[in-house]
């Protein structure tokens, strides 16, 4: 990336390097909500529904990891991947795959908290009918995971928009490797310590752009989905 | 596709059924049948149980004490009887998909015509793609309705259907209630309206504070209540 | 067991996994120093070096500590930094195989243009140092174990104080790298020692100068080192072996000094000196 110009001459010229950066960023971030979507989302739906001893427990911690500080999720998994760490030989440190890991891990118990408390209200509220119309406990699952739908979109945009801001966690992974593990967030850290804070704020807009234009496009998909489907 | 020929549910038998939660009785003693024929209208005063006992027949409640027998079943799962609540919840969906939902529930074929011919029976064609929460009351009720009548009851269970209802819409519910009836299918509701009980009525039943005052044909029980209670509250005393 | 899902999870995690398998091939891991990074050499370097062998590089900026800890855990193949007496510990606990001098630049200390403990034109660092520590001016420590911050505490040494008896809330030790350390240094009036690559390159300099340079002893020394494979036999001996020969070869030699920023040399290529 040409870090003489300013962010904004960079996106007009198509710097490959900044698109290089913008492309890995939401490669990392939306696939680590892909996953933390299909973990947390059953998770917890099945921990609304479900009643266990330790279930209250659960639900407090659950809702704490929502404040999991992303550079000790980054040094966890780090210590995990390292060649040295029980997980070493997959070699998956220093790579994309290893950044994806760590945001799933952050994103994952968001997801899930928030779809345990969305879930538990709709169910308070579907409650009677369902049982009275003897739904299964799948069918109960798929019923209010599907109803809940607008609701759990914004608990995946809160998701992303915790993934795509964090920089903690990825740095540490990731190690910021120019061209391989470079990211809008690392990118930004690497410019402010080097004192290009021009740069670093271009950049910075930039991402808050991308982060404002996915949430613009989420909204416009829940409109249409209003209006298709109600 | 359910292949097996559903049994039905009736006659429902409640003998000697109560239901105790912690220290309060909802239901005492109550002994009855319901079997086929016209319909079973509950009247009583607020907190009498008239839900409370609803809600043991459709088999979300379990006595506490005393037996309730569906055909001689005790067992409770059952598709061929259906339950409207108070308030009935729709799904975050159309009307249609509503309607199929119940259908589905019931694991009755949801081919598209079926949807269709239910909400013309409530009177709400035209309105299969509208997001069921942006209905009116009264066509939230009937859809409900339809929802319930999806599952092809053999009883079917309604709980004050009427209560927030307009006149309109209040007769076109009884008129669907009629009609229902009309096919052989056994309904039990629940009602302030003396003179809905009037209007629907096969069979009235009188409750109070969870006990079963009175029953009768329509037509005697209004002309020559037994119990003084029946009178009094005939007459539009309020029973404490 | 192999219905159609699992067969399908299995699929995605290993299209997961595998990219980072590939990505593994040609290519290494060194593990080196923020400030080498923040200088632009290897943006400079590396290029040349991928053209001419087909080696990818990729390098992990941390402090010297962290990098040498990088390599004891086996999570690089090279490790190319700048504070000998760390280097040589590494060796001596067997986790390198062999030193090579690759090539020196200098620290200068850097210093608000007011100069409130008057030490700018001072040709002798350790004086330099004693006086700011005498007059408590403002000093920003990197604090991380990096070579800077290793160089920076022998100077204190040198100049017979023990900083950390010394140390009151003058000296502020900030535990990051260079760039933030020159960012704090210059919001907050302060002297910092820094490397001058990294001066040079810096792009908020502000208020702040070169107020010390040319003592011998802030001369910066640049070894590398390929890590140990018998302790790690992850490590790419051969590629990485491949990399520190053309940094030390003529030819690699000739590419360091070749590097310059608005015409100034950066680093000094010392690759024959034995004693460096």
């Amino acid at each position: 990336m040409d870090t003489d110009s300013s962010a904004l001459q960079l996106v007009l010229t198509g710097d490959p390097g900044l698109y290089a950066i913008v492309a890995l960023s939401l490669i990392v971030s939306l696939t680590a909500l892909a996953f933390a979507a299909v973990i947390g989302i059953p998770f917890g739906a099945a921990l609304a529904l479900v009643r266990f001893p330790g279930r209250e427990a659960i639900i407090v911690v659950l809702n704490a990891l929502m404040g999991l500080p992303p550079v000790v999720v980054g040094l966890a998994v780090f210590l995990l991947l390292s060649r040295s760490g029980p997980l070493g030989s997959w070699g998956l440190l220093f790579t994309p795959q290893a950044m994806i890991i760590a945001q799933t891990v952050m994103v994952a118990p968001i997801i899930a908290a928030l779809t345990r408390q969305t879930v538990e209200d709709l169910w308070a509220e579907y409650r009677d009918e369902l049982t009275a119309m003897n739904v299964g406990p799948a069918a109960r699952i798929a019923t209010l995971i599907w109803d809940a739908r607008f609701s759990l979109t914004t608990a995946l945009l809160a998701g992303f928009g915790r993934a795509a801001a964090e920089v903690g966690a990825i740095i540490i992974v990731g190690g910021n490797i120019d061209g391989f593990t470079r990211t809008m967030t690392t990118a930004i850290a690497l410019e402010t310590s080097k004192g290009d804070l021009p740069l670093a704020i271009g950049l910075g807009m930039v991402l808050l752009t991308i982060i404002v234009i996915i949430n613009a496009l989420a909204w416009g998909a829940r409109r249409l989905g209003e209006r298709l489907a109600g | 596709m359910n292949m097996r020929a559903p049994a039905s549910d009736l006659p429902v038998a409640l003998a000697d059924v109560s239901v105790n939660v912690g220290q309060v009785t909802l239901i005492d003693h109550i002994s009855m049948q319901i079997a086929h024929g016209a319909p079973t209208v509950l009247i009583g005063p607020n907190g009498a149980g008239k839900t409370t006992l609803l809600r043991v027949v459709m088999g979300l409640i379990a006595p506490s004490q005393g037996r309730i027998t569906w055909a001689g079943r005790e067992e409770a799962p059952s598709d061929r009887r259906a339950i409207v609540f108070q308030r009935p919840v729709m799904l975050r969906r159309s009307a249609a998909a509503n309607v199929r939902y119940g259908l589905s529930a019931a694991s009755r074929p949801k081919a598209g015509e079926r949807a269709a011919e239910l909400l013309a029976l409530v009177g709400l064609s035209g309105l299969e793609r509208r997001p069921a929460r942006r209905l009116s009351g009264g066509e939230q009720q009937r859809l409900a309705l339809a929802r319930a009548l999806a599952r092809d009851p053999d009883l079917l269970l309604l709980d004050e259907p009427t209560a927030s209802l307009d006149p309109a819409a209040t007769k076109a519910i009884e008129d669907i209630v009629r009609s229902v009836a009309a096919r052989d299918v056994k309904v039990m509701m629940s009602t302030h309206d003396l003179g809905q009980a009037r209007r629907i009525g096969g069979e009235v039943v009188l409750l109070h504070r969870g006990r079963l005052i009175e029953h009768g044909a329509a037509a005697t029980f209004f002309a020559n209540p037994e119990a003084e209670e029946t009178r009094r509250f005939i007459a539009g005393e309020l029973l404490v | 067991m192999f219905n159609r899902r699992t067969v399908i999870a299995a699929a995605l995690a290993a299209a997961f996994i595998a990219p980072a398998v590939h990505a593994q091939d040609k290519s290494i891991i060194v593990a080196s120093t923020t400030s080498t990074q923040d200088s632009g050499l290897f943006e400079y370097l590396l290029p040349i070096f991928k053209q001419k062998t087909g080696i990818t590089v990729k390098v992990i900026a941390q402090g010297t500590g962290q990098a040498l800890d990088t390599g004891r855990r086996g999570d690089a193949d090279v490790v190319f930094v700048h504070a000998k007496s760390a280097e040589e510990k590494f060796l001596a606990e067997g986790q390198g195989v062999k030193r090579f001098p690759v090539m020196y630049n200098d620290f200068v200390l850097i210093g608000p243009k007011s100069d409130p403990a008057h030490v700018k034109g001072m040709k002798d660092v350790a004086k330099a140092f004693t006086t700011i520590k005498d007059k408590q001016a403002s000093f920003i420590s990197r604090g991380d174990r990096s070579g800077t911050n290793i160089a920076e505490l022998k100077l204190w040494k040198d100049a017979g104080i023990d900083i950390d008896k010394a140390k009151g809330p003058w000296y502020k030790a900030i535990g990051q790298g260079m760039g933030a350390a020159l960012n704090t240094a210059g919001a907050s009036n302060a002297y910092v020692l820094s490397d001058r690559g990294t001066w040079i390159h810096f792009k908020n300099k502000g208020d702040l100068e070169i107020v010390v340079e040319g003592d011998k002893r802030m001369f910066n020394q640049y070894g590398v080192m390929l890590v140990n494979p018998q302790k790690h036999p992850n490590v790419k001996k051969e590629l990485g072996q491949t990399f520190i020969d053309w940094l030390i070869s003529p030819e690699g030699q000739k590419v360091i000094a070749n590097y310059k920023i608005n015409g100034q040399q950066l680093f000094y290529p010392d690759a024959g000196d034995s004693g460096a």
